[in-house]
């Protein structure tokens, strides 16, 4: 039961790799993508999640039940976003000129 | 553990006495019937201020009540009444005793956070409490923002920190059960062995977990605004009000079926048990569970169709609603369809089950109507709604509880109560709940809005009505209060197994001892095999 | 001696297999605490785009940088923390829950000087408020969701302080070696999802748009 090799080389690899993760999504957000920073911004911290999961937490040997739970969590709030986002994208067509007084988006 | 000598037989209730094995007990029995007298506390509590709302409305007049304690009123008993009495009901009580029983475990997986959680829900309602004596709350069970955050000048600051204490006690029980569920059944107990009853607490339970954390940063936010002064949801401040509604409704609606899920499960034990018959398609109910603990997540717009929500996601939502009723008619025709050819037994359990049927089918059809985007515009706020909801929350939830109370009683007190006047209460509830609300149907259809101390006269015939049903669904929950607490005393002692019921509960002694068995059950059937026993 | 598998279970496996699985459930919940809270900030961001990139401006993208470095320094001491239980190495296991302890407390330090920078501009939203420019009342709202979820944060940094110290002392006793090393793995779990968060919060909020146009 309790296989210890010795994962010193694995974490700081992963230590390593999370760190350059940061300094690219600090260095991208110096650059001017339009909506494509959010996008990558989000995507980088995403991976990030996933590194620390996968090696730290070690849900890449876990049983099958954890990646489940974890995966019901994110499912779960894929649904908040997803039809709560439902009415904000779409609220165009009711004009409300007090909520919607940003400027458009660049 | 030598027991000493007694004239009785060693069980949960008297292996250790005085209030210390209580307070730090951690037997998941113990915990249950702690869970069942303080939701009789707040059930009264809410029941108070239901009977003070009825007196009011007896006449068109509001010559009862000012409004702001009206408002109060409405307000504290949708608080008590949802968050301390119908959301821990079934679950917290009988969920508690039962899911280690019912699976053939010896307690559930956390039973110090199960003991926690008993004292969250405690603490939660000494907040709510508070809030009531110092004055209550006026914003309606719903806190929407801006009035209960920018507004209301009562002690919702109070009220909120009570429901966001709750909230944990609710996780910490769903995440109990969901695990104990998952890792302690006994042997032989595949999940398709597990009674109907285990399957509809593990929905509730994911909808208890992953939903019940949006409500509780929600209300935080509202304590925020109001403490300091910030427009989260202000629109003066760049705030939407809709939002709040969005996050209160992600938690919210699905807690509907955190009221009625279990409510289901119940129903599915005292059908096959007293109908003496294997369940009528198994899986489609255990499934139809898990499709409305998820489908119940993707219909939360439809609190929203005439706040301003965007038109698209109102189609979406209406349709997604239309589709959450598919599951909930699949369970009602099961039961139906496991009546046919049963051997009846109308004991008081039974009654209550049947009752549920119907009263839930009335809930859920007039859901629908209010599922539909044109009539919803007609019917939003008023006593419609009203109706709607009680049906399936008291005609439903309730029905079960009680159904549940009176099947595992002699489980849980290991006496038995009087048939008798448990069939009287049953069907005076069943009359006095019918007489309650089916004129509210009516009134809401002729335009009669919820929330208001007073109203037009042509309202008062079906408004007397109503109030006379209160009375008589008042009696109805008082003389269970009054024969149960007797037979705790003077009921005859109940045998292990009164219905000849199938399932591992009913194998221990009444009441059950501290560790449920003996030894380790090995399940080697699926469950209510009444056809063999016959 | 200490009974290692409480009563309600069969063996000392059932109970880590229904402790690991109860933590990633709680973890779930934690998830969905946040996203409550940060579909409400996607929300208000897509509606003020302009004063959100302004307002986080203010924040010190240094001082932000650096401390998403140091927690996930934290995060990989934590990680060595829980390996050293496994293998057995007690003085180890001491060692690098006092480091893991040490960087959070680092962390808590450098947010709280950011506070209190935040204090003397004058952004924590309320009374003492100001800022100059068409979108000040949005800024605000992007300040209060700031500080509701740094706040919070910080709140879960806090707890998991509390615990860290616990297990240090009980670490120091000779507890969690071997097979008895579970409890360590679960406060790595809380304490990496706690990072986690952050590393979601720090493009949000410090990163919202740099480009400066």
């Amino acid at each position: 039961m309790s296989e210890t090799h010795d994962a010193t080389r694995e974490y700081t690899v992963t230590f390593a790799v999370l760190l350059i993760l940061l300094g690219v999504t600090v260095g991208v957000s110096y650059l001017n993508l339009g909506w494509f920073n959010a996008f990558i911004a989000v995507g980088i911290a995403a991976t990030k999640m996933t590194l620390i999961a996968m090696f730290f937490m070690h849900a890449r040997s876990a049983r099958r039940m954890t990646l489940v739970v974890v995966f019901a969590g994110l499912f779960w709030l894929g649904i908040l976003f997803t039809l709560g986002l439902s009415d904000y994208l779409t609220r165009w067509s009711l004009p409300s000129p007090d909520v919607w007084t940003g400027q458009p988006r660049p | 553990m030598s027991a000493p000598a007694r004239s009785l037989p060693e069980n949960y209730l008297n292996v250790r006495l005085g209030w210390k094995s209580w307070f730090f007990t951690r037997d998941h029995k113990r915990i249950a019937v702690m869970f069942l007298l303080t939701i009789t506390l707040f059930f009264f509590i809410g029941g108070t201020f239901a009977t003070l709302i009825r007196l009011e409305l007896m006449t068109p007049e509001g010559d009862m009540f000012q409004p702001e304690t009206y408002n109060k009123l409405f307000s504290m008993h949708g608080i008590v009444m949802i968050f301390f009495f119908l959301i821990p009901s079934v679950p917290a009580v009988f969920g508690n005793f039962l899911v280690p029983l019912m699976i053939g475990a010896r307690d559930l997986a956390f039973p110090r956070l199960n003991l926690l959680s008993w004292y969250l829900l405690v603490i939660g309602g000494t907040c709510v409490l508070f809030s009531i004596l110092t004055g209550g709350v006026d914003t309606g069970w719903t806190f929407y923002t801006p009035y209960s955050s920018q507004f209301s000048n009562t002690h919702v600051v109070a009220a909120v920190l009570g429901i966001f204490i709750a909230g944990f006690s609710s996780i910490l029980t769903g995440l109990n059960f969901i695990v104990t569920i998952h890792r302690m059944r006994a042997p032989g107990l595949t999940w398709f062995r597990l009674p109907l009853f285990i399957w509809s607490t593990y929905a509730t339970a994911v909808i208890m977990v992953l939903g019940t954390p949006v409500v509780a940063i929600t209300l935080a936010l509202v304590a925020v605004e109001r403490i300091a002064g910030v427009g989260i949801f202000d629109p003066r401040l760049g705030g939407d009000p809709l939002l709040f509604q969005h996050l209160f409704w992600f938690y919210s609606h699905p807690a509907v079926y955190i009221m009625i899920l279990p409510g289901m499960g119940v129903v599915s034990e005292l059908i096959t048990t007293h109908a003496r018959r294997r369940i009528f398609g198994y899986s489609f109910i255990a499934f139809a569970s898990v499709a409305i603990a998820v489908l119940g997540f993707l219909v939360w717009g439809h609190h929203m169709f005439v706040s301003g929500q965007s038109q698209y996601a109102g189609m979406v939502f209406s349709f997604l609603s239309f589709a959450v009723a598919v599951p909930s008619a699949i369970k009602v025709f099961n039961w139906t369809a496991t009546l046919y050819k049963g051997s009846i037994a109308f004991v008081a359990p039974m009654l209550y089950a049947l009752g549920f049927i119907g009263l839930f089918t009335m809930g859920g059809l007039t859901g629908l109507f209010l599922a539909t985007l044109a009539i919803d515009v007609h019917v939003t706020d008023t006593y419609f709604v009203i109706a709607h909801f009680h049906y399936i929350m008291v005609g439903g939830m309730v029905m079960a509880y009680m159904g549940a109370l009176h099947h595992w009683w002699p489980k849980i007190s290991g006496r038995l109560y009087h048939e008798g006047w448990a069939q009287f209460s049953a069907l005076t509830i069943f009359v006095g709940f019918n007489l309650t609300f089916f004129p509210q149907f009516i009134l809401g259809y002729m335009g009669m809005p919820r929330r208001y101390h007073a109203y037009p006269p042509e309202y008062q015939v079906l408004n007397v009505m109503s109030t006379a049903g209160a009375s008589i669904l008042a009696v109805g929950y008082v003389v269970p209060l009054i024969y149960l607490i007797w037979s705790l005393w003077y009921g005859p002692k109940a045998p292990a197994n009164p219905w000849g019921a199938t399932g591992l509960e009913w194998q221990t002694p009444s009441p059950p001892t501290t560790h449920n068995f003996d030894q380790t059950p090995v399940v080697t059937e699926e469950a209510y095999s009444y056809a063999k026993n016959r | 001696m200490r009974r290692i598998v409480e009563e309600q279970f069969e063996d000392v496996h059932q109970q880590r297999d229904a402790a690991t699985m109860g933590m990633w459930l709680f973890i779930a919940t934690e998830a969905l605490f946040f996203g409550g809270l940060l579909f409400a900030y996607a929300v208000y961001r897509g509606a003020y785009y302009r004063a959100f990139s302004e307002a986080s401006e203010e924040m010190s993208i240094v001082l932000g940088g650096v401390n998403t470095a140091v927690l996930l320094c934290s995060s990989f001491s934590m990680a060595m923390a829980v390996q050293s239980a496994k293998s057995s190495r007690g003085g180890r296991l001491v060692f690098f829950l006092a480091l893991t302890a040490v960087i959070g407390a680092v962390f808590l330090a450098i947010k709280f000087t950011e506070y209190y920078e935040h204090y003397q501009h004058h952004l924590v939203p309320g009374t003492h408020f100001q800022f100059s420019g068409p979108h000040a009342k949005q800024v605000e709202l992007f300040m209060v969701f700031y500080f509701v979820l740094t706040g919070m944060h910080a709140v879960h940094m806090i707890v998991g302080l509390g615990m860290l110290i616990t297990l240090v002392i009980l670490a120091r006793r000779g507890r969690f070696l071997g097979e008895d090393y579970n409890t360590v793995e679960f406060g790595g779990l809380y304490w990496h999802f706690v990072d986690i968060v952050w590393v979601f919060l720090f493009p949000l909020l410090y990163l919202v748009d740099r480009s400066g146009q």
